[in-house]
């Protein structure tokens, strides 16, 4: 049975929000996967639709060597936090990152490494130096402007999902701040627009609990 | 004039796609209105990234 206060009503329609912390984690383990799970399954599918194809286009822009987890000098791999936004596709090359630290002696890879699953989401070989000849150079060298692109497409995507775990935990944002200054002033004049049904005016968020609290005095 | 080729613009075409829809959809439930706002966010990024560029280019030919 729903509970009152995970019911919420936006654009005319009653969302049960179910287990907010589950939906939340769902929804970072697999974009979408949240809001399947709160049975808004059209939300769920354009998020996995738009944001796994974002991360992949990208991760094959880069010739599939943009996301990897590596924390050393000179390759301080910030980019992935971001990439992590997309969840467990972004997990592999956490373990890679901790296989290649196990296999690094005195910032150098030891011989005789091998990455596993034919380097997917593999660290480049250290040393990794600035402006010096090495694996990502290499691939800066083989993939161009693609490796550049593909490491931001990824972590766009990373970023997009983190907008979509807040949609999974709390229902959608409000509308902008400027659209409702537009509309006090139309309001302010007497020239209020038509509304669509189910425009964005009801979106105003509010607990059903309240509603019917509200309702019953 | 440009010192990228055009092509490269293409990169572009995707991401406001997503970044548009997913925008649109977090911030409302209907299908309808969810198109409606990323239609709006798609023309307003482009608008303002173009008008980037034309001064950019401005810039550019004023050096």
């Amino acid at each position: 049975m729903a509970s009152s206060e995970n019911v919420i009503q936006v654009d005319s329609q009653k969302i049960d929000l179910k287990n907010r912390t589950l939906a939340a984690f769902l929804a970072w383990l697999l974009p979408g996967a949240g809001h399947y799970y709160q049975g808004r399954h059209t939300k769920g599918s354009l998020y996995l639709v738009c944001i796994m194809t974002t991360w992949m286009l990208g991760f094959a822009l880069g010739g599939g060597h943009v996301v990897y987890a590596s924390w050393q000098p000179g390759d301080r791999r910030w980019h992935y936090i971001l990439q992590a936004g997309v969840g467990a596709a972004a997990l592999p090359a956490l373990v890679q990152g901790n296989h290649m630290r196990k296999m690094t002696r005195n910032g150098t890879t030891v011989r005789g490494y091998e990455p596993m699953w034919g380097g997917f989401m593999a660290p480049p070989q250290r040393p990794v130096i600035e402006d010096h000849t090495d694996e990502v150079s290499a691939w800066y060298a083989t993939y161009g402007a693609g490796y550049e692109m593909g490491t931001w497409y990824t972590m766009i995507a990373g970023l997009l999902n983190i907008l979509v775990i807040y949609d999974a935990y709390s229902g959608p944002l409000s509308v902008p701040i400027s659209g409702r200054k537009k509309d006090e002033k139309d309001e302010a004049s007497g020239e209020s627009p038509p509304k669509p049904e189910g425009s964005s005016r009801d979106a105003e968020q509010e607990p059903l609990a309240n509603q019917l609290g509200d309702s019953s005095q | 004039m440009i010192s990228i080729s055009p092509t490269y613009l293409m990169y572009y075409v995707p991401l406001i796609i997503s970044i548009s829809l997913v925008f649109g959809a977090t911030r409302h439930e209907d299908t309808q209105t969810i198109l409606s706002h990323a239609f709006y966010t798609a023309r307003w990024i482009t608008t303002f990234m173009a008008i980037i560029f034309v001064i950019l280019l401005v810039i550019n030919w004023m050096l």
